[in-house]
């Protein structure tokens, strides 16, 4: 499967897909105004991936700011993880978030509580 | 920008709200370059800079909620307003009061929205830090995408991260317009 990588731009975060290596990397700053325009691709990405996925598959995201409106997107991203999840793949979710950040660290519990996915709460230091 | 209608005037409005040690402010079109342009400017500020890191992660993304609520949703000005002609007028202020940061945003919506708005700010204002927490998992968990891309969340992310009570002004403008003040406070 193809790999999809996005540079980050002072609005979109850094998007990596690696379908052989069964990893989503999403880095950086995801405040765009129309977050349905950037996450639309991404979405479809793993919608096709899920067709035949590897044994283990990894999401990171490590954001330093998003907005609103990318919350809804980075949640449909879980849910098509979710699906994979319940049909038996192992699906692992890393949250990132700086040390002292306590609003990324709540956005992560946000997540957990709303999806079930395996999901690691990593501290960084400043 | 001298207009008085309805005993509201945009100019001692502003003037007021430039009160404290003003980091940044707008008065035009909100547009994404603006946006850019703005989040560039307060990030690159010397008072910003010197924050500790929680406190420029929430004005920042409280920053960007503001504005981006502002570009979602302003209504077009008056016809008669003395302001640079556009459809999306807004202001945005951004100050540092002692140990208080300010937004500060101002745009003219119409009077048919008063009530939604009024019902919105209020409901919010009710709630408790564990219901606004609460409130947002269950919007973010359970509400598809407007079509604006807004999600409904912008107002109560505002309320959850500064933990204060949003400040608001409603002024009558004229029969159709009515001048929407917000003051969002981060300590």
């Amino acid at each position: 499967m193809e790999t999809i990588i996005r540079e980050d731009t002072p609005k979109t975060p850094f998007v990596r897909l690696d379908g052989e290596k069964g990893f989503v990397e999403i880095k950086g700053r995801s405040i765009p105004e129309n977050s349905v325009d950037f996450y639309k691709p991404l979405i479809d990405w793993i919608d096709q991936y899920a067709k035949s996925p590897q044994e283990n598959t990894v999401i990171n995201i490590q954001l330093e700011y998003f907005n609103t409106s990318s919350s809804k997107c980075i949640l449909d991203i879980f849910k098509k993880l979710e699906l994979l999840h319940k049909k038996g793949h192992k699906v692992q979710v890393n949250w990132y978030y700086e040390e002292d950040d306590e609003d990324m660290f709540e956005a992560g519990e946000d997540y957990q509580s709303i999806i079930n996915l395996p999901f690691k709460m990593i501290e960084m230091e400043e | 920008m001298v207009d008085i209608r309805m005993g509201f005037n945009l100019e001692e409005w502003y003037a007021h709200k430039l009160q404290g040690d003003v980091i940044l402010k707008h008065v035009g079109s909100i547009s994404p370059e603006m946006i850019t342009h703005a989040l560039d400017a307060v990030e690159t500020h010397s008072q910003f800079k010197h924050q500790r890191l929680q406190t420029r992660k929430k004005l920042y993304n409280v920053f960007v909620e503001c504005m981006q609520n502002l570009y979602h949703h302003v209504d077009p000005p008056p016809a008669d307003l003395s302001v640079e002609g556009t459809s999306n007028f807004g202001i945005v202020i951004v100050v540092q009061d002692g140990s208080f940061f300010r937004i500060t945003t101002g745009n003219f919506i119409n009077r048919s929205k008063v009530s939604f708005i009024k019902d919105r700010i209020e409901q919010l204002n009710s709630l408790s830090d564990e219901e606004v927490r609460l409130l947002y998992r269950d919007i973010l968990g359970n509400e598809s995408i407007s079509e604006k891309g807004g999600g409904g969340l912008g107002m109560l992310d505002i309320v959850r991260k500064t933990g204060n009570k949003l400040e608001y002004f409603l002024y009558p403008y004229d029969e159709e317009h009515v001048f929407f003040s917000l003051d969002v406070y981060i300590s």
